[in-house]
């Protein structure tokens, strides 16, 4: 009690010594993570891939109740011209248990519900899956058994999410901007 | 390698090697002079069978390389131009896919004959787990070399292994997408998948000279799991089991060329004949046979993440093993309940392998239209694929955990040597006495 505590003097201050050995750490794990940033970073997509164009779509080709599928970055893109019971079907079901809850008015641009356009991998694993197949009516993937229904949402099997709505607008009544 | 080296440098340049770098002293320790149990069976030569196949998968690579180009508009052209117009080229290549399938073949033999001996034990461990990190690379080099030819399997393979790492939360995407280097599997893909396919190899060679390291200081293991007692219990590795192995290695090639000749897709998928189009996928999605399990396990989970995870666990099982099982005896000889859940556990593998090759809702009995049991259909390939999927994680978790505390197992003999001395028929006295009598 009371009594302080001896200090070692002789030679270096052990602080001051600390501090160096901290300092030197830190700027070469410093150094080290900057150095190694651009082999990581250069996995990344590169420019030309990023200013993959756009593509534009003429949806006169595509006949009610029919499908078009085109390709967009590498991958497929479902252009789909539903019918009017497809897409009642899927109205119905906005309040189903869903498991990626959005209801159809969600998945297509206000008032055109008859264009359904969507990237047409598989949320599970990336499989392309096909029309017309399935419990509800829509895309049913042959991989690992997912089920969408007409509006592209996921139902059944192992997919987590519903199949994804890219980025486009509407250029003219029959024209679409993908990306 | 461990204790003194026999090593005499005869001729003037041995001498003067010798004390500069003495790697002939090195070779001559580790692969003449090393002293090996004398009681190995066969399933022990399938350790050189894998440095064999290791490097002819090398040797073949680096010929293919030369006339493979890593485009997506080249790739399957530049397979097919090595199988038609490249001097040999075929046999080549044939030998390289099928080299891959004969690696895995040694590999599981040899990973089974380590699980049924009790290999991975004390002091074993570090050996054992440079074995499970050469598995490891071998799974990534097969699946990146499957990929490079460019065919419809290939590429949606690559679409669907790829994507498991989306599975995970949050960070997820952005990986995969940092791994394809753009919006999908392409041309950037293919390349780095090339470049790595090409660099792991040298580094299974790598982590496969620590394993020899590992292997060599301990000594190797034996079928009675028991530890060499006397320089009696052994025999030098040559030329005993140089002899042996090479035996062995013969018979192995017998096999190896039987397909590379006589039915070299035989293990392939003929799918992968069709150049990889993005916009369709093949009806069946499968691997290659020696993925089959883990790809059954992955499907048998309902639940995207989960099943990515129960994947991996099966993986990682094998580089916990060490702890899991707790049993003091290390070969299975002794351990007879043990030994019976074994031999289920390598049927259950088998029934996983299969499984995955199978649609989900394909029926096992097809005679019997289903089984049902509540909600389940127990007479599906994913049923079975569960109950397997579920003995395969019990037998790590459960059962040898329990087993190593609860069993008794059968006496041990005192040393390599007893069991074969104290047999009738080789007592020493006997043996004195039949060899007149013999014939
Ligand atoms: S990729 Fe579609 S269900 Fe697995």
């Amino acid at each position: 009690m009371g009594a302080t505590p001896e200090h070692h003097t002789g030679g270096e201050d052990p602080n001051r010594r600390d501090f160096i050995h901290i300092a030197a750490t830190v700027a070469a794990v410093g150094a080290v993570g900057g150095l190694a940033w651009p082999f990581i970073d250069q996995m990344n997509p590169a420019a030309d891939t990023l200013a993959l164009a756009s593509v534009e779509f003429d949806l006169s080709k595509v006949e009610l109740g029919q499908q078009v599928v085109i390709k967009w970055r590498g991958k497929p893109l479902f252009i789909r011209h539903r019918t009017g019971k497809e897409i009642a079907a899927a109205i119905k079901d906005d309040n189903a248990a869903l498991r990626d809850p959005q209801t159809d008015e969600e998945r297509h641009k206000a008032g055109k519900a008859e264009w359904l356009v969507l990237i047409g991998t598989c949320t599970h694993l990336g499989c392309v899956p096909t029309f017309g197949g399935g419990d509800f009516g829509g895309w049913f993937c042959p991989c690992h058994g997912s089920h969408y229904d007409t509006s592209g949402r996921i139902r059944k099997g192992p997919a987590p999410k519903n199949l994804a709505v890219p980025e486009y607008t509407f250029l003219s009544d029959s024209k679409v901007k993908v990306g | 390698m461990s204790g003194h080296s026999n090593y005499e440098p005869k001729s003037g340049f041995e001498k003067w090697l010798d004390v500069r770098l003495p790697i002939i002293r090195f070779g001559h320790d580790t692969i003449v002079d090393f002293p090996t149990p004398k009681n190995l069976n066969y399933w022990y030569t399938f350790g050189g069978i894998l440095a064999l196949c290791l490097g002819i998968q090398i040797v073949t690579g680096i010929i293919l390389a030369m006339h493979y180009v890593a485009h997506v508009k080249f790739a399957f052209d530049s397979v097919e131009h090595i199988m038609r117009d490249v001097n040999y080229g075929w046999l080549i290549r044939y030998v390289h896919a099928n080299g891959a399938s004969m690696f895995f073949l040694a590999v599981y033999v040899h990973m089974f004959r380590g699980l049924y001996y009790g290999s991975y034990k004390a002091p074993r461990e570090v050996l054992w787990l440079l074995g499970c990190v050469i598995y490891l690379l071998m799974i990534i080099t097969a699946f990146m070399g499957y990929v490079l030819p460019w065919g419809q399997m290939s590429f949606h393979g690559a679409v669907v292994i790829t994507n498991l790492i989306g599975a995970i939360p949050v960070i997820g995407q952005s990986i995969t997408t940092w791994l394809w280097g753009g919006f999908a599997v392409d041309n950037p893909t293919l390349n780095r998948f090339f470049s790595l396919h090409y660099l792991l190899p040298f580094m299974i060679a790598g982590v496969v000279a620590l394993h020899i390291w590992a292997l060599h200081v301990p000594g190797n293991n034996n079928p009675t799991g028991v530890d060499v007692k006397s320089k009696e219990d052994t025999v030098p590795f040559h030329p005993y089991y140089t002899v042996k192995d090479g035996f062995a290695i013969s018979v192995f090639l017998l096999m190896f060329a039987a397909f590379v000749f006589f039915n070299p897709n035989a293990l392939g998928d003929a799918v992968n004949y069709v150049p990889a189009n993005p916009l369709v996928t093949p009806a069946h999605i499968v691997p290659e046979w020696y993925l089959l399990p883990f790809y059954a396990i992955l499907r048998a989970v309902p639940d995207k993440l989960m099943g990515v995870i129960f994947m991996g666990g099966a993986i990682a099982m094998l580089f916990l093993l060490p702890w899991l099982d707790t049993s003091k005896v290390r070969s299975m000889r002794y351990r007879p309940t043990a030994r019976l859940y074994f031999f289920i556990f390598v049927v259950v593998t088998l029934v996983l392998g299969y499984c995955g090759g199978q649609l989900p809702d394909n029926k096992i009995i097809p005679g019997l239209t289903t089984f049902q049991v509540i909600d389940a259909d127990l007479n599906s390939v994913v049923w079975l694929s569960r109950m397997a999927t579920a003995y395969y994680f019990a037998y790590f978790l459960i059962i040898l955990p329990v087993l190593g505390l609860t069993e008794t197992p059968l006496p041990q003999p005192e040393s390599i040597s007893e069991p074969v001395l104290s047999h009738p028929a080789n007592a020493p006295a006997g043996a004195a006495a039949s060899p007149e009598k013999r014939g």
